[in-house]
């Protein structure tokens, strides 16, 4: 007789439940690094609000920092960093996703765009300190913004552009060939097919960058020191909004500012014990503006992905 | 009855026999009285929509088709057919310059549009104005992820038409035209994405139609759809006749077969033969076409 290659039933189920235990093992290694990951994150969060939350309450987010603690608030600070982003957004949002169409979409394939390509990935590895020294010599020197909203806002804008750059080049290159060629046939110009198609088709991405983006910008503490901002601010800038014609201004943009992260540094670095509370206080609270952050651009990517399958 | 279905294929060969080699952009050469006789009652039937002249093709250094002489007549399906690779495709897309929209292609020869003589692949031609004329059905439907009026619609909208009763009129119209108004008139403002394939496909046909193009340019419209779906197109297609000048890319020798009044086999990026559909599946002249009809490769 001759010999038989194939295995015997009893053979096929040894071996298959031999391999089914290592796929087990995989999936429990998988899941004790995920629980670890998100462990230490929770852990950070409750120890910050243990520690804060004496200080948690209305006052605290009504109130100018202040040399007694138990006074001390984040008024300031919360609007600072809300201005900044604001800024940040409006900035890096066009010019990114400008940049990221032309690169996509227009650019001719040559050793140009291929160096500007790798110079923009390399940047988004640029330490942020360098950022701000950046910023500190052209625009608040030599452009003399001051030590100023629009500054803070300018220099996170470069800091992000990368993020935002990537993470649109990303979201239009998955706009199927086909959907640009079914445009393409019908006589659009590539203006037209970019505009009509591959940007609305691509926004959820778009702006799931810009969110990630940001939540980078909110904490970055470097830069912001490094072009000076206070950390003992009284005031609030003057208000955007005006009750008289033309109803907006922009004089908050040169306005003086402090941030989260500038009034949590200032607060640990006291010596006094009672800061510490409220550092921690301010800690979760911008740990919390960004998990809502995030959790903003994860809910912008669902609506978008549910509406658009290809 | 069986005479006229003969006369009409001898038309047909007839008129197929003046498809291949006509060179002249002015019209039929007249070598001799009766070659002359001939092309005029051809033409009087079926003038020449377009005409493929000395066509090449490359991708990059790749020449992928190689000097291609072949008359469209107007108002006729005209079928390519041939094995995988052989440029049937890359042929299609020469007549809406698809091709440019990819770097490093390059076009040699004419295809000129009659009657007014313009050349499709002329570096003098915008290809924005050459897809405005000449549309296009891709393989696999490809509905913009819109409302299925903005689909049809999108086309009227690049040309200024933005009048909401006339884009509704030809909305309508151009929705019956790809005979799926029926199917779709209560469900207008859903997303095209939810029809089914074959529905799908058939709005991307009546977006190519709204626009009234003067050659309709098939990509192997069929593949991804289902036997059922594939017989209402079909159908469609030579319905589609009387209204614009047809060209059909077709993987399947039996859809060439019922559909097309013409058929043209293409192998190694060259035209090997042409002729009345009648003719290539019964008769055809050449060894290779008769290989590849009888399934001897492919």
């Amino acid at each position: 007789m001759a010999a038989t290659t194939h295995l015997t039933l009893e053979e096929i189920r040894k071996g298959l439940s031999w391999r089914k235990q290592i796929d087990k093992l995989f999936i429990a290694i998988g899941l004790a690094l995920l629980f670890g990951c998100l462990g230490i994150l929770a852990i950070l969060f409750f120890d910050l609000v243990r520690d804060g939350s004496s200080r948690f309450g209305w006052d605290f987010f009504t109130s100018f920092p202040s040399r007694k603690a138990e006074n001390a608030g984040i008024l300031s600070a919360a609007v600072g960093t809300m201005l900044i982003m604001l800024v940040t957004a409006l900035l890096a949002l066009p010019v990114g996703v400008a940049a990221a169409i032309y690169l996509e979409e227009y650019a001719p394939k040559n050793w140009f765009t291929g160096i500007i390509e790798i110079n923009v990935t390399n940047l988004a590895g640029v330490p942020s300190i360098i950022y701000g020294l950046l910023a500190l010599g052209l625009f608040v020197y030599q452009f003399n913004f001051g030590q100023s909203v629009l500054t803070a806002g300018l220099t996170l804008a470069l800091l992000i552009l990368p993020i935002v750059i990537v993470a649109t080049r990303e979201s239009l290159r998955s706009v199927p060939k086909a959907i640009r060629e079914a445009a393409y046939g019908l006589g659009a110009t590539r203006w037209e097919v970019t505009k009509d198609h591959v940007l609305p088709y691509s926004t959820g991405g778009i702006l799931t960058g810009l969110i990630l983006g940001l939540s980078r910008a909110i904490g970055e503490t470097a830069p912001i020191i490094t072009i000076g901002a206070l950390s003992f601010i009284a005031f609030l800038p003057p208000s955007p909004v005006t009750g008289e014609f033309p109803f907006l201004n922009f004089e908050w943009l040169r306005s003086e500012f402090t941030a989260m992260p500038i009034q949590m540094f200032n607060w640990v670095s006291r010596p006094d014990q009672a800061f510490q509370a409220n550092a921690a206080a301010a800690g979760a609270i911008l740990l919390g503006m960004t998990l809502a952050m995030n959790a903003v651009a994860i809910w912008i990517r669902y609506r978008f992905r549910k509406k658009i399958s290809w | 009855m069986n005479t006229t279905v003969d006369t009409m294929t001898a038309n047909k060969s007839r008129q197929a026999a003046t498809m291949q080699g006509e060179t002249s952009a002015q019209g039929p050469a007249t070598p001799s009285l009766s070659i002359a006789m001939e092309d005029r009652k051809a033409s009087r039937a079926n003038p020449a929509k377009a005409s493929s002249e000395k066509l090449n093709f490359w991708y990059g250094s790749n020449q992928a088709l190689k000097n291609i002489n072949l008359v469209i007549p107007e108002h006729q399906v005209t079928a390519l057919i041939g094995p995988s690779g052989c440029g049937k495709s890359t042929f299609l897309r020469c007549f809406n310059r698809m091709h440019d929209l990819q770097a490093d292609t390059k076009y040699e020869g004419a295809i000129m549009l009659r009657p007014d003589n313009v050349n499709l692949v002329g570096p003098e031609t915008d290809p924005i104005e050459v897809r405005m004329r000449i549309g296009m059905v891709f393989q696999k439907a490809n509905p913009f992820p819109k409302s299925v009026f903005e689909n049809v619609a999108y086309g009227l909208r690049l040309r200024g038409i933005n009048n909401k009763t006339e884009l509704a009129e030809r909305v309508e119209q151009a929705l019956r035209g790809a005979a799926i108004w029926d199917e779709v008139k209560d469900r207008l403002n859903d997303s095209a994405l939810a029809l089914s394939g074959g529905q799908m496909q058939r709005v991307c046909i009546s977006r190519a139609l709204a626009t009234e193009p003067e050659i309709l340019l098939f990509d192997e419209p069929t593949s991804a759809l289902d036997p059922i779906a594939t017989a209402k197109i079909e159908e469609l297609i030579t319905e589609l006749r009387a209204r614009v000048t047809v060209l059909i890319v077709t993987h399947n020798m039996q859809q060439a077969a019922r559909v097309s009044d013409f058929t043209a086999f293409m192998y190694l990026g060259e035209l090997v033969e042409v002729d009345a559909t009648s003719k290539i599946f019964t008769n055809p002249a050449k060894k290779a076409t008769e290989d590849y009809i009888t399934g001897r490769y492919g």
